[in-house]
């Protein structure tokens, strides 16, 4: 069992999630320009102030430049040749599950994701995003009682506005970044949600995001807010159908924490990832990022990256209020031609504020794989504290792995530690698995979860077995 | 059980076995002695199936199957299992977990269903003792951090989890001390039966005090070319390899 072998069964892999469903859509001109700003404002019915914000953040997107520094490369987007706006064609209102389109129903079945609430027993609360519009959130009446808020950003713009006006670009400003102010500017829905003060959900919250449409982006915004001492566990999936061209995701996730309050998100990204020749795939262009704007605030990121042909995302905490904590655990999978260019931010502003990185990249095929983290103490952050442990394991020798860390540290009471470490899985370790009856694709898997083990742990315990099965999957192929 | 015919085998372009020929009957318990770079590990591991060697002639068959034909894994799960001279670690896998995948697989190969979480527990708590093995060691991470004993002590262990029908100890007694020796060897002496066979590869008769072996055989340039009983063990303790290697090499010439 030689190396060589082992990239080959793990490039031979499958994309699962490939299928497009017969869903009519209701799509936008191609092209993206003030005129098409407004129409998507006028189709989700918004108020004057939300569209001259979405044209001021349009404006401003005009004057920016793409961002180059990321260790990523891909021909020039054309942002002229991108559908902006496209919504299965159905009716708006729905009252019940049975009025959802039998076939988006199928769409979320056949991807495993019941929107039926039935599935009670598991307790988590879906909203499902199919292109650009939420199709159906569950579970709102037993969360409404509790004062918990969860639906599609658009209803929260009609039925939440002063929340919306409040807490919209907030943590993301629409002038951030490039793909932000084009968010800003087009997105056309995502998940809203708002945990009162005191109130722990009972239940995990869970978007789910699906491309259906061809030749369109998908620009979802996602808001949080956790009022003093809430709590809420957050889950995010998605994927999208195979096709040759490449499909532009570029989402904004803010999450906003009060005092005392704490808010986990946890993510399993798997958006098609192009063939084994590196050809399609989604770009995974995504800001997300949360602010401990209270003291004794927690913020916790865990993601598990396998899909995409291109990601650039670095989920960040910004930590101002005191002791307030930020955590960053991921796992990048990156194969074939894939390339991703992930980590985080962890500023810190506060006293005593702490953060945790544990980055775990795995790299097979011909795949690029970079971790870039920056940990920032300013002057007034006494006694901050920051871990840091980027490991990375290579499965090849033709796939590359970057560690770009930056550190600013402006507080001398800081203690500020960073690990690194490159291994590889060893044929050794095969043969030691292969020996005990263990097959190469078993053993990979096995080598492979026990690497990602720490980061494992943190998510919820449903979604880490699902975590478990899709690195399995990614890494799968056919042993001869 | 075990026929080994004319097994020629190289490494590159390094012929390391050139014509082994050995038998090993249900229940026996062979030592495999002989001097340094003899092809001793190199027997083990074209006997589990390690592909970094060539198999250039010869036949090797199990239980009447040609035994070169099949994969690693599947030897694995047609009960060869191989004690490890360097056994390897796998960080973030648990010695549990790794047994357990271990166990399922092979008893799958056998139609038999995977066994539950509890009987999992109590199978893996009485073969603990065997190797007075303590518990905190089923939690650890496959080897990592285990010292040179507990790693060997840990390949007795698996051996007795998987109940394999032939095993194959890889040097299971260097850098051992003599207790830890005892308790390997002990470990061993408890598994054997007559349907289970076992090649011992050792440099030293010392570990052969603790497990008796029914035959003896000397390896010299990739070749048996002495066999006999314990007594030989002794012999060999007493004299070295040197009177072999003459007579090997006179006969040659």
């Amino acid at each position: 069992m030689s190396d060589t072998k082992i990239i080959d069964d793990v490039t031979q892999s499958e994309y699962k999630y490939g299928f497009v469903s017969d869903i009519e859509s209701d799509n936008a001109p191609k092209g993206l320009n003030e005129g098409i700003v407004r129409f998507i404002s006028a189709k989700k019915n918004e108020p004057e102030w939300l569209l001259e914000w979405r044209l001021k953040a349009f404006r401003h997107w005009l004057t920016m430049t793409e961002p180059t520094w990321p260790n990523v490369h891909y021909p020039v987007i054309d942002f002229q040749d991108i559908i902006y706006y496209s919504a299965p064609k159905q009716k708006i209102v729905l009252n019940s599950l049975d009025e959802v389109d039998p076939e988006i129903r199928a769409t979320f079945d056949k991807l495993g994701i019941s929107l039926e609430e039935q599935k009670r027993l598991t307790g988590v609360a879906v909203d499902a995003v199919i292109d650009s519009v939420s199709v159906k959130t569950t579970f709102r009446g037993a969360l409404a009682e509790l004062g918990i808020i969860f639906c599609s950003f658009s209803e929260a713009v009609h039925d939440h506005p002063e929340l919306i006006k409040k807490y919209l670009g907030s943590v993301v400003p629409t002038t951030d970044n490039f793909y932000a102010a084009l968010n800003s500017a087009v997105f056309s829905d995502g998940s809203f949600c708002y945990i009162p003060k005191g109130v722990r959900c009972p239940m995990e919250l869970s978007t789910y995001f699906r491309i259906n449409s061809a030749g369109t982006g998908q620009f979802e915004r996602t808001l949080i807010i956790a009022d003093e001492s809430a709590f809420v566990s957050y889950l995010e999936g998605c994927s999208a159908p195979m096709r040759d061209e490449n499909q532009l995701h570029a989402a904004v996730v803010e999450i906003y924490a009060h005092k005392d309050s704490q808010v986990k998100y946890s993510t399993v990204q798997n958006w098609y990832p192009g063939d084994k020749n590196g050809k399609g795939g989604i770009y995974n262009f995504v800001t997300k990022r949360g602010i401990c704007a209270g003291d004794n605030s927690k913020i916790s990121w865990t993601q598990v990256e396998t899909g995409s042909s291109i990601t650039w995302k670095y989920p960040s905490v910004i930590l101002k209020g005191d002791n307030s904590v930020g955590e960053f655990y991921s796992v990048a999978v990156t194969n074939n031609y894939q390339q991703a260019d992930t980590g985080t931010k962890m500023i810190h502003l506060g006293r005593n504020t702490k953060s945790t990185i544990v980055s775990k990249g795995i790299s097979g095929g011909h795949s690029q794989n970079s971790y870039r983290g920056l940990v920032r103490i300013s002057p007034k952050a006494e006694n901050a504290r920051n871990y840091s442990q980027c490991d990375s394991l290579l499965l090849g020798d033709k796939c590359g792995a970057h560690t770009f860390p930056y550190l600013e540290v402006n507080n001398k009471s800081a203690t500020v530690e960073h690990e690194a470490t490159t291994s590889k899985v060893g044929e050794d370790q095969i043969f030691y698995c292969n020996q005990r009856g263990i097959s190469n694709e078993d053993a990979v898997g096995l080598i492979v979860n026990g690497y990602c083990k720490e980061v494992f742990n943190q998510l919820p315990m449903e979604f880490a077995v699902e975590a478990q099965k899709l690195l399995a999957v990614s890494l799968e192929g056919s042993v001869g | 059980m075990l026929k080994i015919k004319n097994l020629s085998a190289r490494v590159e372009e390094k012929e390391i076995l050139r014509g082994l020929n050995l038998e090993v009957g249900k229940g026996e318990v062979h030592a495999i002695m002989g001097p340094n770079g003899s092809g001793k590990s190199t027997l083990a591991s074209v006997l589990s199936g390690r592909d970094t060697f060539e198999v250039t002639d010869g036949s090797v068959t199990y239980n009447g199957e040609d035994l070169l034909d099949l994969s690693p894994e599947e030897r694995a799960r047609k009960g060869i299992f191989l004690a490890f001279q360097y056994p390897v670690e796998i960080p973030g896998v648990t010695n549990a977990n790794f047994l357990k995948t271990a166990l399922n697989e092979i008893r799958k190969s056998k139609g038999l269903a995977p066994l539950d979480a509890k009987d999992f527990l109590i199978l893996m708590r009485e073969k603990m003792k065997l190797v007075e093995m303590d518990k905190s060691m089923t939690q650890r991470s496959v080897n990592e951090g285990f010292s040179g004993g507990e790693k060997k002590r840990n390949e007795v262990f698996q051996m007795a989890m998987l109940e394999p029908t032939l095993s194959i100890l890889d040097e299971t007694d260097s850098g051992l001390d003599i207790d830890a020796l005892r308790i390997v060897a002990n470990g061993v002496n408890a598994l054997r039966s007559p349907e289970r066979s076992f090649v011992v590869i050792t440099h030293y008769q010392r570990l052969l005090d603790y497990i008796v072996p029914d035959f003896v055989h000397v390896l010299y340039k990739g070749r048996i070319v002495k066999s006999g009983t314990k007594e030989l063990a002794f012999e060999l303790e007493e004299k070295g390899y040197d009177w072999i290697k003459e007579e090997v090499d006179a006969a040659k010439v």
